[in-house]
């Protein structure tokens, strides 16, 4: 049993979400086994390590707050950990499932179950960061094996990574993507998207659908006019931004903006 | 028994090395199972309910959120769902292609779940990474096959996780010839590696708790079944998607948030070893000579062999995309145009795990009036039960809860249950009165 003192203790807690982000870990291959030289996974159900309450270094959270388990279980993950990262759609920004925050959750419910009176559930998907002090975010829908590579290589140096919030189009730009918006009047939510996923969408022609969240000073407003300008009605606008980070303020902001417009419309 | 009832309750930690949580609560009475349940306290994430008023194009994208392992599998289900409707009539090589990206969703799954779920219980380790120091090589080599399946995934969607490429009428773009050969060259890596691991799991000493259960899959033609097709069951029935909810119920219990879905009233099996007992016939000659070789045989009863069906779906995935990829980069548009229709519509396909089914009804616009997804984590469940029910009584409930742990344990991950599409778990409880 040859273990080093000096290795970061980490533990992977899930809350409300796909599993997807977890795969980040997974999904480096090789990388994998030298991660392993530095780190000591405590906790990390997906992978078989079990210990919930233990103390760690550093603590990375997937999903987002949908029931009073999951209030609670982070309240415990903050306790123990020094250093506690967000990771995911659903950790930042409540995920899709914050899409019942716009609606009458409780309806909802009943669409669905049968007995909705067996299910322990609150009303909204709300991110970590409403609930405890997050040390640091990962964005991402899923977030990529990238980011967290980057993330702990920054950390055995001592800091906290540059957070990335740079617009996809800058990225976009740098790879010479052909501009969908300019050239198929697609409505691209590039130019108020957080960089991160390497311009993947208007890369295979299609429309950014914004699952790494709002960018640095996002101009969603100006951007969900010109949506209109290529002809979306009202209600498709919203629907654009209503996707992956509803509940993320910029987004939400039009959404209830352009979702308010569609009824005054049909009025 | 004139003593008072003794109750005792124990609490043994999750059920961990499933994708997602699950939990067990058994309770014995003397030499009985009183009571059996798979607990699936799944956040509910009300996927049915958002995706009313969605426009059809944008359910792929959000339905793969239900899912982080087999995300292709809900968009491309929705998809062909509404293809079906729109009659859209898709030309050969794209229908091909979006059979490569499957095998890709295929191979990382049943790597991860091989190699880093299922294998510490052969080896006698509590995690992968505990193995990572004395059976480096073992590891590497699922690395290899779940890199292979990720890079089929990436040519064609960008990434694996929630990938980007798939439309209604085809992709929204073909690959690049370096891409392609980049895949090309990782999968004539892997494919020796997969040789080595139906090898490798041939060689397991497997429990054998042999019990009669019916297996539902996808019924092939001329290929082993994957993304299209009716449904056949193993009593001889099959039936179209579209009469899925005439013969398929689901129920809901106060004990789990999963669904319970029934056959006709009957548990029954979706995966792997559903898919390997149905089809067998349809896999390649090399890959039925490579199962003789190792003296691997299909059909059979035993839930233990999953692990078996599994590694020989890793090679025949890898000999299809061998195949396919060696054809070339093919020619010809990323997609085909399409008319909205307005109806309702069915399909299935088998996702690693299973087969799901997915109906829409969409207004005149493409946006969806009503939706059902049925995972196939929840197909299992009623059968995982049984299953256990049946294992544990004949591996005899005088064990120590450790060991019943253990057992169930290993029981509950042969189905691999993406316990994500539903869960925090709770923790494996016996009860004995």
């Amino acid at each position: 049993m040859s273990k080093a003192k000096s290795k970061v203790t980490v533990a992977i807690h899930k809350l409300t979400s796909c599993s997807g982000c977890q795969l980040a870990f997974l999904n480096q291959g090789k990388a994998l086994l030298s991660l392993l030289e530095i780190v000591e996974f405590k906790h990390f159900i997906e992978a078989g390590v079990y210990e919930p309450d233990a103390k760690v270094d550093l603590a990375f959270i997937e999903g987002s707050v949908s029931t009073p388990e999951d209030l609670k279980r982070l309240q415990e993950v903050r306790n123990n950990a020094k250093l506690l990262v967000s990771i995911g759609a659903c950790a930042t920004s409540g995920g899709v499932q914050a899409l019942r925050n716009l609606a009458d959750g409780d309806v909802w419910k009943r669409g669905v179950y049968p007995h909705p009176e067996f299910i322990a559930t609150l009303d909204t998907s709300t991110p970590v960061a409403e609930h405890v002090k997050i040390d640091f975010e990962l964005w991402g829908c899923p977030i990529t094996v990238q980011q967290i590579r980057h993330f702990v290589q920054q950390l055995t140096l001592g800091t906290l990574p540059q957070p990335e919030m740079e617009k996809l189009c800058m990225e976009c730009k740098r790879q010479q993507n052909v501009c969908v918006v300019v050239t198929r009047q697609a409505p691209c939510l590039g130019p108020v998207t957080r960089t991160g996923c390497g311009a993947l969408c208007p890369e295979f022609g299609k429309a950014c659908y914004g699952c790494f969240g709002a960018s640095e000073q996002p101009n969603a407003r100006s951007l969900a006019n010109r949506f209109s300008g290529l002809g979306l009605v009202s209600e498709e606008v919203a629907q654009r931004f209503a996707a992956i980070h509803s509940h993320e303020p910029a987004f939400k902001a039009q959404v209830e903006h352009w979702q308010g417009l569609s009824v005054r419309e049909i009025e | 028994m004139t003593t008072k009832a003794r109750k005792i309750n124990l609490k043994v930690p999750f059920v961990t090395r499933l994708e997602g949580e699950g939990a067990l609560e058994l309770t014995t009475k003397g030499n009985d199972i009183d009571k059996l349940h798979l607990k699936i306290f799944e956040p509910p994430r009300l996927f049915e309910s958002f995706l009313q008023g969605k426009s059809y194009k944008d359910v792929p994208d959000l339905s793969a959120r239900i899912c982080g392992i087999c995300p292709m599998a809900y968009q491309l289900t929705s998809i062909q769902a509404m293809e079906t409707l729109f009659g859209v009539q898709l030309p050969e090589h794209i229908i091909r292609l979006r059979r490569l990206m499957n095998l890709g969703e295929w191979l990382q799954s049943h790597a991860l779940h091989i190699h880093f779920l299922a294998a510490p219980d052969i080896y006698g380790f509590d995690s992968a990474l505990q193995m990572a120091g004395e059976y480096p090589e073992f590891l590497q080599r699922g690395m290899l096959i779940q890199e292979a399946g990720n890079s089929l995934m990436t040519l064609l969607g960008g990434r694996s996780v929630h990938p980007v490429g798939l439309q209604v009428g085809g992709f929204t773009k073909l690959p690049n010839a370096e891409k392609w050969l980049h895949c090309l060259t990782l999968v004539e890596h892997a494919l020796p590696a997969a040789k080595q691991l139906v090898k490798w799991s041939s060689e397991l000493e497997l429990p054998d708790y042999s019990h009669d259960f019916l297996c539902v899959s996808l019924k092939g033609e001329k290929a082993f079944p994957i993304n299209s097709g009716d449904i056949q069951i193993s009593n001889g029935l099959v039936i179209t998607p579209a009469q899925y909810p005439e013969h398929f119920k689901e129920h809901q219990t106060r004990h789990s948030t999963a669904f319970y879905s029934l056959l006709d009233g009957h548990d029954y099996l979706v995966g792997p070893l559903a898919r390997m007992n149905n089809s067998f016939h349809l896999l390649h000659e090399d890959v039925k000579q490579v199962a003789k070789e190792y003296g691997l045989k299909f059909p059979n009863q035993n839930m233990h062999t999953s692990i078996q069906a599994r590694a020989l779906e890793c090679f025949s995935a890898l000999h299809e995309s061998l195949g396919i990829l060696q054809q070339g980069l093919p020619e010809g548009e990323a997609n085909v145009a399409y008319d909205i229709k307005a109806g309702e519509c069915h399909f299935c396909t088998e996702a690693p795990r299973g087969l799901i089914y997915h109906y829409y009804d969409l207004d005149d616009e493409g946006k969806v009036l009503k939706c059902s997804i049925i995972p196939p984590t929840s197909q299992n469940q009623a059968r995982i039960e049984k299953d256990l029910h049946f294992s544990v009584k004949q591996f005899g409930l005088d064990k120590s809860d450790k060991e019943l742990k253990y057992f169930c344990e290993r029981i509950i991950r042969n189905y691999d249950p993406c316990i994500s599409c539903s869960t925090h778990f709770l923790d494996f409880k016996r009860i004995q009165k």
